[in-house]
């Protein structure tokens, strides 16, 4: 916690987490997404379904999804530049579970190249999130780092190779977590780093043995 | 566990080093965030600019997302270019009044705001900044410094008690936006960093127990009104600790009372829309309206 944190952030109103969190939800869907969206279809559960409305939730996702950033003075036209951008999104109120957080939300996102993902995220006050699904593998980030996210199979050396890479281009790993269904079959990684990871790296990566897919997500 | 910070504990080295509770919070601010103080001073400015933008745009008069509250800021402004005995509370509050209602009101209307601490609470400190400032001429610098003893109270409330309303009930929100605009308004009238404690104390213990009852669970009702409200209640507590009083209950435990009472607190009056004034009969009827609206 620091001052800024107190006074701040800048932020589109009315609410911290039913807007300014709902567009950071559509920063990271974005981000694991990986490329510009071009169907999205969401579910809003528990006090976002009730309340999204009246407190432009909608809108703000969609502002997410667009890029945007929380305090984007475009945000209560963000349905407006998703028409002109051709990009089709659609809200339905969906039950996630009584375990689920009440502000939590579930994209099926198309991309602009056919990729496809599901995420699902959660609101958790002062305009904090945590992502909490990708591609039913549950997972836990909150954007707070810098961070890749790897589609990979499980295989010895897989992660060290990653790691390696990092380590390489001098960018220290903060956390990390892999998730797997059955051993042997695919697995989901996430490294958060106390650097930006760069171009070179980051293609690197993507090219490693055993990697499906890599992602890279960086919010402001 | 971070940590739990200590009001008492700052005020007395600034007590201690001679230097205003302003300054103090300066330097140790800005080594904590290894920045330049000139460079948090510059972010502070950038936040009043906003401030500023923020009650323009209340001031128009737009209505809100949920089309419950809008507009009563520019009643106040009309009220108030009238004729000066027609204000109960004299200039400067009514002024302090109309600033909070207009920036509650941007908020409500998608509008770009400082969350301080939080979106709901965002017209407390602007109205008690600005409002002074234009009594007694205060620059932009004065009041970036006023702004970081704000922003100090909040993060000793943060981490002793809470600033949501989802976990501590509005006084978390409302009643620490009050607390940080107190401290601030004493450092603004040259006031010692005791008397900034005393501030923030007679403050947070005038607005304890504060329920979070937000009908239909919008930040509109009662939120826009309670910092009207909170600004008062923040210049009132100014003014006792300016004339030398001081609050019997020293101030971090006040603030440990304060989490106390949001712990005690039902959880139908923390957010959740399940208590207070958002089941009164016509809270329940504004929030059928509304939620026949989304199904729709
Ligand atoms: S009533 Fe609740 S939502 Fe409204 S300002 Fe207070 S704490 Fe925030």
């Amino acid at each position: 916690m620091n001052i800024f944190d107190v006074i701040g952030p800048v932020m589109i109103g009315p609410s911290s987490s039913h807007t300014a969190g709902a567009v950071r939800l559509g920063n990271l869907a974005l981000a694991i997404l990986g490329e510009g969206v071009k169907e999205a279809v969401i579910g809003l559960h528990g006090s976002f379904a009730q309340t999204y409305r009246g407190h432009g939730t909608d809108l703000a996702l969609s502002a997410g999804l667009q890029g945007w950033a929380t305090d984007d003075t475009r945000i209560p036209k963000s349905f407006d530049s998703a028409k002109e951008a051709k990009f089709d999104i659609s809200f339905s109120t969906i039950n996630l579970g009584d375990l689920s957080h009440p502000n939590s939300v579930r994209f099926w996102l198309t991309g602009v190249n056919g990729n496809k993902c599901i995420v699902t995220g959660a609101s958790i006050g002062g305009g904090r999130v945590v992502v909490t699904n990708i591609d039913d593998f549950p997972v836990e980030f909150n954007g707070d780092f810098p961070a890749i996210l790897t589609m990979h199979r499980d295989r010895p050396g897989a992660i060290a190779l990653v790691t390696s890479i990092l380590s390489t281009q001098g960018v220290n790993v903060a956390q990390m977590k892999v998730f797997r269904k059955q051993k042997g079959g695919l697995a989901a990684m996430i490294v958060e780093t106390d650097q930006p990871i760069d171009d070179a790296a980051f293609e690197v990566i993507g090219k490693l043995p055993h990697i499906q897919s890599v992602r890279r997500i960086q919010l402001v | 566990m971070e940590e739990k910070l200590s009001l008492q504990e700052w005020i007395d080295l600034a007590e201690t080093k001679k230097i205003s509770f302003g300054d103090f919070c300066i330097d140790f601010q800005a080594k904590e965030l290894e920045i330049d103080k000139k460079v948090l001073l510059e972010r502070m400015e950038d936040m009043l600019h906003v401030m500023e933008q923020s009650v323009a745009i209340g001031l128009t008069g737009i209505a809100s997302m949920g089309g419950l509250v809008g507009g009563n800021g520019k009643k106040v402004e009309v009220y108030r270019s009238e004729s000066t005995d027609k204000s109960v509370v004299g200039s400067v509050m009514s002024k302090a009044i109309m600033i909070a209602l207009a920036v509650g009101e941007a908020n409500a209307s998608m509008g770009r705001i400082v969350a301080a601490p939080t979106a709901g609470a965002s017209g407390t400190l602007p109205a008690v900044l600005f409002s002074l400032a234009e009594a007694r001429g205060f620059s932009m610098g004065e009041l970036g410094k006023a702004l970081i003893v704000a922003g100090a109270i909040g993060m000793v409330i943060s981490s002793r008690a809470s600033l949501s309303g989802a976990a501590g009930g509005c006084q978390a929100e409302c009643g620490s936006a009050a607390a940080m605009a107190a401290g601030a308004a004493v450092e603004l009238y040259g006031g010692s960093p005791e008397q900034v404690g005393q501030a923030v104390a007679i403050t947070l213990k005038n607005m304890l127990g504060l329920v979070c009852d937000p009908v239909a669970g919008l930040v509109e009702v009662p939120c826009v009104k309670r910092n009207a409200g909170a600004a008062a209640q923040a210049m009132v507590a100014a003014e006792m600790a300016l004339a030398g009083i001081c609050s019997v209950i020293p101030v971090d435990e006040v603030i440990d009372a304060m989490a106390a009472v949001g712990n005690a607190m039902s959880c139908t009056l923390k957010e959740t829309a399940q208590g207070g004034l958002a089941v009164s009969p016509t809270g329940i009827l504004l929030a059928n309206k509304l939620f026949a609206k989304v199904e729709s």
